[in-house]
């Protein structure tokens, strides 16, 4: 009695945590795409990586959270960040962020959450997701399949990130 | 006394065991390792990636050899052990192996092969044991095999893997060993070439090509093999492709090739199917001899493959690209048209020996298609190299015929006569065609009437190892060729004369008599070369680069002569020491010392199978190359019948290419040479005194019009060309004539007539095939054109007059009615309508990448929906 | 809890990012958009990977994502600073190359 009360109040609980964070995240990925301000643009799209992580640790997967955390908000805004510096924009607000076809692509945004909404329910209606009873993955057995199952896509995105790093750099020198 | 006996297959077996027989994959590996590395580091290596060819080959042949070892260790084995009459288990050293490999294969999935079930049938295993003539009856030895699942689809296997037995070391020895001689040669005779590191680089893939095929362990692996090999041929004979010439002759090469691809996919495919789907070579023997399979089946899928086997292996109708491949670089027509490449064929027909066996009815009573396209052949090769000027053209026609030989042994069931006349022919023929890129080294020209003659005097180590080399091709005893070629007359069934005799092949008598014409002409013109070659007076030394120029229009040769002299353009300390004027020089220490080793080889080789009962010699130093080689009792391989050798047989055909060697010496030696020491032919001879003997030469001399066919060719060719056409198509059709007889056990009458529509069907298609893919422009120059502009002149012309007069009339009230109101009103407004809907499109296309994301995100997304309503 | 919470936040996240890369106008902006579709298919995955009992392999190949998201963050900044310093802007109304 007492454990399957404990049960329900997690499960509301958790419940209350996704949509709190799910509401900030909307709201922030909606300011990130309509703020007349670049560098706000950077702090919000901070504020959904966060809600983000946030959600894989709700989902039990502690060690992606972890990382997205270190790679989103440690490096990549960071690479944002420079990356607005260094093309000089207007760390004030700006008015032409926007361009000239804002309505066909609302449209087409529009158009896409439908579909995806629809197809999304019409499969996953009523499906649930027991996020109580299994336990939350170690890092062991990220690792494990990693270095053995997964190696040969683990070389080869090493071999990407090696490929990203000369080609950013062949880009980006001055001749 | 009964005179074949037949071999059963399916006795009890010993599986082979042993480190390199099971890790062969190594030594394909390690080749195919020399390419990479010649390819990418070779140019800066000191000696341009030549040393680390040379080191790999070398280390291939030492293996190669190791693995010969073991498999000769697991003959003796074999010999060791005894069967229990009883359950039919053998017993080694006190020890039940079937048992032990039934448990073994029980616990490792991956290494059976039913082997349990043949053991224990084992029905008729005394017809087997009745061959070694009373004595105590040994297993045979199963090859051994190892393999690998690479994916599974369907429930079907793909695995990869190797597979050795007899078979797979002697390819093994004989690749790496040639191999190895040629890379040595080469170091000599293409230094100072532009692209010498890419030259060793291909020698390297060959080989890994070659080995790889050979140790295949299913038939998807052999495809592969096979096309490399190809590949590597194309690449190698185009080596000087600055040349037009031999830039064509490699297209010709790969397109001929490709036509018998064809054969071989489908082939694959039909035996795939018709073995209960399957890749692997010994569960497609299994299935074909097991008389599960389907015959119709086996015999499309053999037949299909005979296509294969003749492009491959320069089996005539598809043999023509064999002599043009000689415009690739001397060492290359050595290794890969002469010992190895060429020889795959051959060893395709080996090695799913069984489907041609049971498809074929070989053992039946009746002329197949592999036999009688192998016969012809040899006879086709062995004329055609008659009247060439160029030697290495006399020995790329003289490797056909010779590979005919072969392809006709496996025809009459000479399984190891064929296999062993490879292994020998590989050391002749490149000792000879070595022998003659070491004379034309010297000489600069391949041309033996203009640049030749008397090289015995300035290369007598070349000529000697040279006249080795011919005697052994032409089979005189006891050099190799001899005993090679015996056993292939032998295997024809011996003197049968059409079921004289008691046994049942009397139909291969016809073959016993081509070889034997065969024998005669390989020894006559081979005497023809000798003279013409190294003896009477040298005729060279004239040569410059004019000469190329003046002949380019009736003599091929000068073409090769001129490609080989641009490969030593920018090596000047070459022309220094041989000089365009000067005499000619023996070749240096590492063209001599390959020549050396083959000769020695040449005359050697022979011994390892002296026929049954020789001379009273103990049994153990008889039949060894059978004894290793063949694989007896086994549930792969058919059970093959052996004739006895015979005395008459070998004095016979001794006598007739003695004969042959004698006539052909009194004419060049002799008559010619009486004329003036200079002459190359005889004055007014007697090609020319009789009509019939100078139409035959003319036709020899166009190679019996077959380029025309495929060509389109001169006009003049065409009346010659058609009745070519008609004959070899008819002949065609009566070897499957013969094979669907005997095959579909349908009267004789119809299936003739049917066999003879297929063949003119095939050959139309074969020739069609080749024509539009050799070149679309010569078609067009060539007898199509001259029949088009004739019928153009006298039919099409005439009608048009007739009608052009009325239509002009007509014309003009079309013209200012119709054409000027309707139809350019017409074109007028589709001209502003499209213009208008250009300028309105073109404001779609702004550049702005956004908009087009746009669209593509929408239609994306309208597909997405449509594709969720719809499911 | 409900598969289709996560999968709706993902695709309204997803449409958000689309938005942004079809309307905005600043390369960085684009960008920044694009990591946005990235994240929600991440929250896919896990999702899917929790909802099917195989979490190892959708954690696994997130962080493959995750890697990738990173290299293609290098490259399009050094594609966005080339870009600036041809044209002295990174507007993409001004690149239209392509303009017919």
């Amino acid at each position: 009695m007492n454990v399957a009360m404990s049960m329900l109040g997690a499960a509301v609980a958790q419940n209350i945590f996704f949509y709190v964070i799910a509401l900030i995240m909307v709201a922030a990925a909606l300011r990130v795409v309509t703020t007349n301000n670049i560098v706000h643009a950077a702090l919000y799209l901070v504020v959904v990586l966060a809600g983000v992580a946030a959600q894989f640790i709700l989902l039990g997967a502690e060690f992606v959270g972890v990382t997205q955390v270190l790679v989103y908000i440690g490096a990549v805004i960071v690479l944002f960040l420079f990356g607005i510096m260094l093309t000089r924009a207007k760390v004030g607000s700006e008015d032409r962020l926007n361009h000239d076809n804002v309505w066909p692509a609302i449209m087409t945004a529009c158009l896409l959450a439908v579909v995806m909404a629809y197809a999304t329910i019409d499969f996953a209606r009523g499906e649930e997701i027991d996020i109580l009873s299994g336990n939350s993955t170690t890092v062991e057995q990220v690792s494990d399949s990693i270095f053995s199952i997964y190696i040969v896509a683990f070389e080869a995105i090493s071999v990407l990130l090696l490929a990203a790093l000369i080609g950013a750099i062949v880009v980006a020198r001055k001749e | 006394m009964s005179f074949f006996l037949a071999a059963e297959a399916g006795g009890p077996t010993i599986t082979a065991e042993g480190w390199f027989l099971e890790n062969v994959y190594i030594i394909p590996l390690i080749m195919a390792i020399s390419f990479a590395t010649i390819l990418f580091f070779g140019k800066r290596m000191p000696r341009g990636g030549s040393e680390v060819g040379i080191a790999a080959v070398g280390v291939c042949f030492l293996l190669a050899l190791i693995t010969a070892g073991q498999w000769i260790g697991q003959v003796n084995r074999a010999d060791s052990c005894t069967i229990n009459p009883e359950d039919q288990h053998v017993i080694c050293d006190g020890i039940d192996v079937t048992e032990a490999e039934k448990a073994a294969a029980a616990g490792d999935p991956v290494s059976t092969f039913g082997d349990g079930e043949f053991a224990a049938g084992a029905t008729g295993f005394t017809a087997f044991a009745a061959e070694e003539d009373g004595e105590k009856q040994h297993p045979g030895v199963k090859a051994a095999v190892s393999q690998r699942t690479w994916w599974s689809n369907g429930g079907i296997d793909f695995t990869v893997g190797t597979m050795v037995d007899g078979l797979t070391v002697t390819l093994l020895v004989v690749v790496t060993l040639i191999s190895s001689l040629v890379h040595i040669y080469s170091t000599d005779y293409v230094a100072g070439d532009r692209r010498y590191t890419h030259f060793f680089a291909f020698l390297s893939l060959f080989t890994a090509a070659m080995l790889f095929f050979v140790t295949s362990e299913n038939t998807l692996q052999m495809i592969v093999g096979w096309e490399l090999v190809g590949v590597c041929s194309f690449a190698l004979i185009g080596h000087w492709w600055e040349d037009q010439d031999n830039s064509d002759a490699a297209l010709k090469a790969f397109l001929t090739n490709r036509v018998g691809d064809m054969g071989l996919l489908i082939g694959m495919i039909v035996l795939f199917f018709a073995s209960g789907e399957t890749w692997s070579i010994i569960g497609i023997n299994e299935a074909a001899i097991s008389g599960e399979t389907s015959h119709t089946l086996l015999l499309i899928g053999s037949l299909c493959l005979i296509a294969a086997v003749m492009s491959k292996s320069g089996q005539f109708f598809l043999h023509t690209w064999l002599p043009d491949a000689m415009a690739g670089p001397t060492p290359v027509s050595a290794l890969i048209h002469a010992a190895t490449m060429v020889v795959a064929g051959i060893y395709l027909v080996a090695r799913l020996y069984g489907v041609f066996f049971e498809g074929l009815s070989i053992s039946g009573s009746s002329l197949n298609a592999l036999a009688l396209v192998g016969g012809l052949t040899t006879l086709v090769g062995a004329s055609l190299a008659f009247v060439q000027d160029d030697i290495k053209k006399v020995l790329a026609y003289s490797t056909i015929s010779q590979l005919g030989y072969m392809a006709m042994a496996l025809g009459v069931g000479a399984w190891t006569a064929a296999i062993f006349h490879l292994f020998t022919h590989a050391f002749f023929k490149a000792l000879l065609f070595l022998g003659a890129g070491s004379v034309s080294h010297a000489v600069h020209s391949f041309d033996m009437k203009k640049d030749m003659g008397g090289m015995r005097k300035f290369m007598p180590t070349t000529y000697k190892t040279f006249l080795i080399g011919s005697i052994a091709l032409a089979g005189l005893p006891p050099l190799a060729g001899f005993w090679s070629k015996d056993e292939i007359l032998v295997g024809t069934g011996g003197w049968g004369f059409f079921e004289g005799e008691s046994h049942a092949n009397g139909a291969y008598t016809v073959m016993l008599i081509m070889g034997m014409i065969t024998a005669a002409m390989t020894a006559a013109y081979m005497t023809r070369v000798m003279y013409l070659t190294f003896f009477g007076e040298f005729r060279g030394g004239h040569h410059d680069d004019h000469v190329h120029d003046e002949d380019h229009a009736h003599d091929e040769a000068a073409e090769v002569d001129h490609a080989h002299a641009v490969a030593h353009h920018d090596d000047d300390s070459h022309d220094d020491h041989h000089g365009h004027h000067g005499e000619p020089h023996e070749s240096g220490p590492r063209i001599l010392w390959p020549l050396r080793i083959l000769a020695f080889l040449a005359v050697v080789v022979g011994f390892l199978n002296l026929p049954k009962g020789f001379l009273g010699l103990p049994k153990s130093i008889l039949q060894r190359f059978e004894h290793f080689v063949e694989p007896v009792g086994v549930s792969y391989f058919p059970g093959i019948s052996h004739g006895d050798p015979s005395w008459s047989l070998a004095i016979v055909s001794t006598i007739v290419v003695s004969l042959a060697v004698g006539v052909a010496y009194r004419y060049y030696f002799v008559t010619v040479n009486r004329q003036s020491p200079a002459a190359t032919e005889m004055v007014n001879g007697p090609t020319e005194r009789f009509p019939l003997l100078k139409a035959g030469h003319t036709m020899l001399k166009n190679r019996y019009y077959l380029d025309h066919i495929y060509d389109g060719g001169e006009p003049v060719g065409a009346a010659g060309a058609t009745a070519v056409a008609t004959i070899f198509g008819a002949a065609a059709g009566l070897a499957l004539g013969f094979s669907l007889d005997n095959g579909l056990d349908q009267d004789f009458v119809p299936s003739l007539i049917w066999g003879v529509v297929l063949g003119v069907t095939v050959f139309t298609i074969v020739s069609l095939a080749l024509r539009t893919g050799v070149g679309v422009a010569s078609f067009v120059k060539g007898r199509l054109a001259w029949a088009a502009n004739w019928s153009h002149e006298h039919l099409i012309d005439g009608t048009v007059d007739t009608i052009g007069e009325t239509s002009v009339k007509s014309a003009n009230f079309v013209y200012r009615y119709i054409d000027q109101g309707v139809i350019d009103g017409t074109v007028n407004a589709a001209g502003a309508g499209s213009s208008g809907a250009g300028d309105e499109l073109r404001r779609w296309s702004t550049g702005q990448v956004q908009q087009y994301a746009t669209v593509m995100f929408a239609g994306a997304t309208l597909l997405a929906g449509l594709l969720i309503i719809v499911i | 809890m409900y598969l289709v919470q996560f999968l709706l936040l993902s695709s309204i996240l997803f449409c958000i990012g689309v938005y942004g890369v079809l309307a905005r106008r600043n390369a960085v902006l684009v960008l920044m958009s694009i990591e946005l579709i990235l994240n929600s298919v991440n929250i896919n995955l896990i999702a899917f990977g929790r909802f099917n009992g195989a979490t190892i392999p959708a954690e696994v190949f997130s962080l493959f994502i995750i890697a990738v998201a990173a290299a293609e963050v290098g490259v399009g900044l050094a594609l966005v600073l080339t870009i600036y310093r041809n044209r002295k802007s990174i507007d993409l109304h001004e690149v239209d190359l392509l303009k017919g």
